[in-house]
């Protein structure tokens, strides 16, 4: 078991620039989930620790051994790849036992050790099918126990249930939770599903165009967004943005309001030099609710109407032109074309400024706080 | 309604035969037809003009001439050491165009080696000869430089005919080894890499077993060709290159003993068959497997 450390990692291919100086802790036993859109870097990051691609500046540490140059094989680590990567002329058994074969391991510890990560992940009866004869899950679960069978430091997941069913990823999804608690490996994990970063991270890692946005615990990132691309990143549906002018400011207050509805005060430290400037104010669908009881008040008419059953999502236009989410719990009764008003509690906004940066919150409940 | 199904189906089939003709007339007027005679020739003796007797006598005049047998042989072990150099060349070519080599590069690279196709065989072969004979290019470089004081002859050996062969068969050995290296999928050898491989444990244990179709294939057809090869070991050879295919243009054109001829014939097919057989065995793929 290990922990890693990135410092000021580059990667460039040729003239394009792809990740721009990442640096990260990742702490023995830790689960951390690199998240981002899709061309952001985090295959290129993983592949960069695995040691399939090179690295253009930085320093790479695993156990405080910098291993830039180190080739994969000494370096520790066992990558799951999103493909799988299994062999195709090769039995089960033959591909979890190919990495102990490669290290001259001798026959009876490989056979324990297959045996053994075969009873974990319920392989047994598999062991001497080829992956042709597997379905998807299967081969993904052929795909860790070649990984867990070498002992890694450090465990490397490539989106590994992008090519499963919703129903089977749910699954998978618990099971490489349960090898975590019970294996206690460091592993860093790659997805695009915020629902799989949410539940399996003990830590998240937000980038964005080779940037590292934000490092947090899941209700960190949830609850405290230190930028305007985590807000509206992390949380589904979406956090809805809208426009909105500084109009005065207090020490912890603000007053802010828009054309057509808004006028708010909030809870924010936000600089003399602000006012009068265009803001943007975040509020997450689940902490708006029709009516107009709490502080922060938004309306318009309802042009769709999805409803999911526990819950139904309303589709405001505001007078602005934006479109607001909220999300009202169970059977709601409005219908398209209503004139619907709709308030949340002004702890749950969010406001950044013109660069995207969030503005400190201060004196909010404790239902909008990551401390437990 | 059945009839009319009945009608529907016949007519289906009578389309389908219709379509298969022109492949199945081929079949069997210029491959069986033509083989079934050869061996009812080489199975016949002529006893005068006109009249022939059934007899074994030129398979056994085969084996007691050792020249012909020694030919035979010779032939056999030649062409597959062609093929084997032919694989061991073509192989990292082959990688290189399929798996490192990205782009237009790529294309460029594969079409070098079409490019020698483009003329015929003869006039590849006559450009292998100006570079090898006595008062050829290389030869000539080689007194200008000093290393040779007199006229070098490289043609007319064992090793200019491998040369020549192995040149000749490089595209069919290109060809379907960058195919099946191509379907390879990079993250298995990636996958090989953190699993701890090495270049050659990889090559080894993912990417030869991967490409073995493609190796069989390749070999099949480049030993076929060159098996069968008459012009390039006659040319560049000469006199002593002793290739089978050259006994059976001897029996058929100079002796005008068509029943000998036959025999050889016979005899090469019988060759080629138990190679590649015998080879298929070993590296354990099909038929099927190869050409699918
Ligand atoms: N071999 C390469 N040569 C040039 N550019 C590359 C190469 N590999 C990746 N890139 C670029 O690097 C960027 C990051 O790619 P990467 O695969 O890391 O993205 P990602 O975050 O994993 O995306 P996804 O979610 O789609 O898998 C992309 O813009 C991609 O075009
Ligand atoms: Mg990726």
């Amino acid at each position: 078991m290990a922990d890693l450390k990135l410092d000021q990692i580059r990667k460039r291919y040729g003239a394009v620039d792809v990740l721009h100086g990442i640096d990260l802790d990742v702490k023995d036993g830790e689960f951390v989930v690199f998240v981002g859109p899709s061309g952001c870097g985090k295959s290129t990051l993983l592949r960069i620790i695995a040691g399939l691609e090179e690295i253009t500046g930085g320093e790479l540490m695993i156990d405080g051994d910098v291993v830039n140059t180190k080739s994969p094989r000494d370096r520790g680590i066992a990558m799951v790849f999103q493909s799988y990567a299994l062999y195709p002329h090769m039995t089960v058994y033959k591909n979890m036992a190919f990495g102990l074969k490669l290290d001259k391991q001798d026959k009876s510890a490989i056979d324990a050790r297959v045996r053994e990560a075969a009873r974990i992940l319920q392989l047994d009866q598999l062991l001497d099918r080829r992956p042709s004869e597997l379905s998807g899950g299967q081969r993904q679960r052929v795909a860790i126990g070649r990984a867990i069978v070498r002992q890694p430091k450090v465990f490397l997941f490539d989106e590994p249930l992008s090519n499963l069913d919703a129903a089977l990823r749910v699954q998978t999804r618990l099971e490489i939770a349960k090898l975590h608690q019970d294996l206690k490996s460091t592993i860093v994990y790659v997805t695009h599903d915020q629902v799989e970063a949410m539940t399996l991270a003990d830590k998240i890692v937000v980038m964005n165009g080779g940037n590292v946005e934000q490092v947090g615990s899941p209700m960190q990132l949830y609850h405290h967004p230190e930028t305007r691309f985590v807000a509206g990143f992390i949380g589904s549906p979406a956090m809805n943005f809208t426009n909105v002018r500084i109009d005065a400011v207090a020490p912890g207050k603000v007053t802010v309001s828009a054309p057509g509805g808004i006028k708010s005060v909030l809870p924010f430290e936000v600089p003399q030099s602000e006012v009068g400037k265009i803001v943007e104010l975040g509020i997450r669908p689940e902490h708006l609710a029709p009516g107009d009881e709490e502080t922060l008040s938004v309306n318009g008419e309802v042009d769709v109407v999805e409803k999911l059953g526990d819950s139904t999502y309303l589709y405001i236009k505001l007078a602005n032109g934006d479109r607001v989410t909220v999300r009202a719990p169970g059977h709601s009764r409005i219908k398209i074309g209503d004139m619907v008003t709709a308030s949340a509690p002004a702890g749950a906004a969010h406001l950044f400024d013109g660069d995207g940066k969030a503005f400190v919150k201060v004196d909010y409940p404790a239902e909008f706080s990551a401390e437990e | 309604m059945s009839n009319s199904a009945a009608v529907k189906s016949g007519g289906f089939r009578l389309g389908l035969l219709l379509l298969a003709l022109p492949l199945l007339l081929w079949l069997f007027l210029l491959v069986i037809l033509p083989h079934i005679d050869l061996l009812l020739v080489s199975l016949r003796e002529r006893i005068s003009y006109g009249k022939y007797e059934f007899s074994l006598i030129n398979y056994v005049e085969f084996f007691t001439e050792p020249l012909y047998w020694n030919t035979y042989v010779r032939t056999a072990v030649m062409s597959i050491f062609a093929t084997v150099l032919t694989l061991i060349i073509g192989f990292p070519v082959s990688y290189y165009i399929a798996k490192v080599i990205r782009g237009k590069g790529k294309n460029a690279l594969f079409l070098m080696c079409l490019i020698p196709f483009w003329v015929s065989e003869l006039v590849r072969t006559f450009g292998w000869m100006i570079l090898l004979r006595e008062s050829g290019v290389i030869s000539n470089l080689l007194q200008w430089i000093g290393v040779a004081d007199g006229p070098v002859e490289m043609l007319y050996n064992d090793a200019a005919i491998m040369v020549g062969l192995v040149y000749t068969s490089m595209l069919f050995m290109v060809v379907p080894l960058v195919s099946v290296l191509d379907s390879l999928d990079d993250s298995l050898i990636e996958a090989g890499y953190d699993l701890g491989g090495n270049a050659f444990t990889i090559t080894r244990d993912i990417v030869v077993p991967h490409a073995m179709p493609g190796i069989a294939s390749g070999c099949i057809v480049v030993f076929m060709l060159t098996l069968g090869n008459y012009l390039t070991p006659n040319l560049l050879g000469g006199k002593d290159s002793l290739w089978f295919t050259e006994q059976i243009y001897t029996q058929f054109i100079t002796r005008f003993n068509w029943e000998s001829g036959s025999a050889f014939g016979f005899l090469l097919l019988v060759l080629s068959s138990v190679i590649v057989w015998v080879g298929l065995k070993l590296s354990k793929q099909t038929l099927s497997q190869t050409v699918g």
